[in-house]
């Protein structure tokens, strides 16, 4: 009796893993979806959860915005559904490759994603085996498109980034000491910092730079180096998790210096975070709210009529740059796919050295080496404390 | 001497209070140890769970109400994981109960995971709590002041509840021999569950006092707070009450000191702060090389 109620008890367990196992792929079939059409599967490979899980979802929107555009693409004559599989790589490293190899297994034509460099150099080696392009959207790492024919990218690099904001640093707000913060073994911050390092001591400026471990939440010591050190000015392009963290206490401890940090911190979670506190944070984006009327109006409409979505952007109809970028690398995707006339990733990623594209937050074409997006500007936002929203400062544009 | 206090205060600061905080988690790792001889793994989930507790009654309710709700829901949540996970393993071996409280951790944690959608959220401003005050030209909030203070309240508290109650004396019994007082007529049932109410409460309090200082609360956030704990516990002297609170100021402060070593000790270059965490560790492995049973550990007797 005791054993067979264990084998009874085991054989349930088993049961509800695989229940769960089954709900982490989630493919949202097009609701105009006419009978009988082919599919073109795209995959969406972004973190829901974890350090990067705010930004995911809302670059994820930006894709779901854009399949609610165009449902369905003409290729070579014939009209495809597009249907998107996604799954959430959960800003984990060890995580990604798993959900990479769930996407491969979905037999999807092209990957989108992710945000965040580190999940997307991780997962780079599943889809090189599977031999299915991967356009990525805001990872900015140089890592994730060096040396391989199969990921893409239609974002700026961190050596441009950092050397965006050393110039802010040294010639707009005049400083000549900075301290920088990145997470202990985080490709995007640790790179970010380095570039950032190079171009600022290359100008005259010196640098003070700190790591902090993984689940750290306590910044204050952090952010007490900073004052101690006498730097002017704090770098520190970490996730927005970490970033609300080091927004309450430098407002807490009083900070006194302006922050700066990259695309992570373009997030309505910065600006709620940072409402009425004394903090003067500005950021380096890929879009500026405003510069595609269309777009925005579109988006916000899209956004508000469905309280998930409300949720998955923070709460509020802020269009964020990441949420812009999603929506390029959608039709992004469907050109190169109508170029190469085919749904076969081969043909897909053959198509995609030569695909050229208008999106909204600019032209898009891919240099020949490695696949990046030839880009030379960023667009610098500050943040006004009182009203919780960006302010757009001059754009920066380089060579 | 003066000067150099002056300028590092803000370091010490933050130390004492993170040093509080861990108190008040740590004693619940070391009074369970005490007890059943079990390292409750999911004491910090249940830590993380007050917070998120908070974060969803205040948004609903007036503070004044949410805060005691909190309290309330917390402890009870205690007492249901011993009734639930722990209580029908009272006979099993003791690595069954371990495994037990693992899988209560990773339930708690995913359960979390499910509730919040995977995003961290911003834990409210409890009023006063909040409040941003300069003390000597370091400027910092005010639960810093009040966390060591709160502590030291509740541990002596606490220490009087041992000494003194009757349910006090039978927890003291039951540590020092499990069976004999069964014997002697004590309800262990129920000093095992008094032993989860308490931890879970002090668990619940430390977590309000985090949370204001480090206002962001994830599915994750107990796993690090609960792992420093747990060392702050075995170095104290895993089972002392005192010792896990002495052991968990130590670790705060000097975690807190190795963070501003480039200042403190005038000692320039970005590798301390790479360090703070491996301190941690680095401090368990030798206290339990030299000195297993930590800074107050009982001796362990064998009897012949």
């Amino acid at each position: 009796m005791k054993r067979l109620s264990a084998v009874i008890l085991s054989v349930l367990l088993v049961l509800s893993l695989c229940a769960c196992g089954s709900s982490t792929t989630t493919t949202t079939p097009t609701p105009t979806a006419a009978a009988g059409n082919p599919v073109l599967k795209i995959g969406v490979f972004e973190p829901a959860s974890g350090d990067n899980g705010a930004g995911g979802k809302q670059e994820t929107l930006g894709i779901e915005y854009a399949n609610s555009v165009s449902p369905t693409v003409e290729i070579d004559g014939t009209t495809y559904d597009v249907e998107l599989v996604k799954v959430d790589n959960e800003s984990s490293n060890d995580k990604a490759a798993t959900a990479a190899s769930t996407l491969v297994s979905a037999g999807v034509s092209v990957v989108l994603g992710s945000y965040g460099s580190s999940v997307s150099i991780a997962a780079s080696p599943t889809f090189k085996e599977a031999g299915i392009p991967v356009i990525g959207i805001t990872c900015t790492n140089p890592q994730v498109t060096e040396g391989n024919t199969h990921y893409f990218r239609i974002c700026f690099l961190d050596p441009f980034q950092g050397t965006v904001l050393a110039n802010y640093a040294f010639s707009e707000l005049k400083v000549t000491k900075a301290y920088c913060l990145s997470k202990l073994g985080d490709d995007y911050s640790g790179g970010l910092v380095n570039y950032f390092v190079t171009a600022f001591e290359a100008l005259g400026g010196t640098c003070v730079q700190d790591t902090f471990p993984d689940g750290n939440s306590d910044f204050t010591s952090y952010i007490n180096n900073a004052k101690n050190e006498g730097c002017q000015v704090f770098f520190s392009p970490v996730s927005t998790e970490a970033a609300q963290l080091i927004i309450n206490q430098a407002d807490s401890q009083g900070l006194g210096m302006p922050i700066l940090a990259g695309d992570t911190w373009d997030s309505n979670v910065i600006l709620q975070a940072a409402k009425g506190k004394s903090v003067d944070v500005t950021v380096t984006t890929f879009y500026p709210e405003g510069a595609n009327a269309d777009f925005d109006s579109g988006f916000k409409t899209w956004v508000a009529g469905d309280s998930t979505r409300l949720a998955n952007n923070g709460g509020d109809d802020t269009v964020a740059a990441v949420t812009a970028m999603g929506y390029d690398a959608y039709f992004f995707a469907l050109q190169a796919a109508v170029n190469a006339k085919s749904t076969a990733s081969a043909d897909i990623m053959q198509a995609l050295w030569t695909t050229e594209y208008d999106g909204v937050s600019g032209h898009i074409a891919l240099d020949q080496t490695n696949g990046d997006a030839i880009r030379n500007t960023a667009y610098v936002k500050h943040c006004n404390t009182e009203t919780g929203a960006w302010e757009a400062l001059p754009a920066v544009t380089i060579g | 001497m003066i000067e150099f206090l002056h300028s590092n205060l803000s370091y010490i600061l933050s130390g004492i209070s993170v040093g509080g905080q861990f108190a008040l988690i740590a004693i619940g790792y070391t009074m369970v140890y005490g007890i059943l001889r079990l390292i409750n793994f999911a004491h910090g989930d249940v830590f993380m769970c007050a917070g998120l507790m908070m974060v969803y009654l205040s948004a609903s309710m007036p503070m004044m109400m949410a805060i005691p709700l909190v309290l309330i829901l917390t402890v009870a949540l205690g007492f249901i994981i011993e009734r639930v996970a722990y209580k029908p393993l009272r006979s099993a071996p003791r690595m069954s109960v371990m495994i037990s409280a693992i899988g209560v951790s990773y339930l708690l944690q995913n359960a979390a995971l499910y509730f919040t959608g995977g995003l961290a959220k911003v834990y409210p401003e409890i009023p006063w709590l909040s409040k941003t005050i300069t003390i000597w030209d370091a400027s910092t909030k005010v639960v810093t002041v009040v966390t060591p203070i709160l502590t030291i309240v509740l541990v002596v508290l606490l220490s009087l509840l041992i000494k003194y109650t009757k349910i006090g004396m039978a927890m003291r019994a039951v540590s020092k021999d499990f069976e004999t007082s069964e014997l002697m007529g004590i309800k262990i049932d129920r000093v095992i569950s008094v032993t989860f109410i308490i931890g879970s409460f002090l668990a619940a309090v430390g977590s309000m006092l985090y949370f204001t200082n480090y206002a962001s609360v994830a599915p994750t956030s107990g796993g690090m707070p609960g792992l420093k704990c747990f060392v702050a516990a075995v170095f104290g002297g895993i089972g002392s009450i005192p010792g896990a609170v002495i052991g968990a100021f130590i670790i705060g402060i000097c975690e807190n000191i190795i963070k501003g070593g480039s200042s403190i000790f005038g000692i320039g270059g970005s590798g301390w702060t790479t360090f703070s965490d491996a301190f941690t560790f680095a401090l368990l492995i030798i206290i339990l090389v030299v000195k297993p049973t930590g800074l107050f550990g009982e001796k362990a007797t064998d009897k012949v």
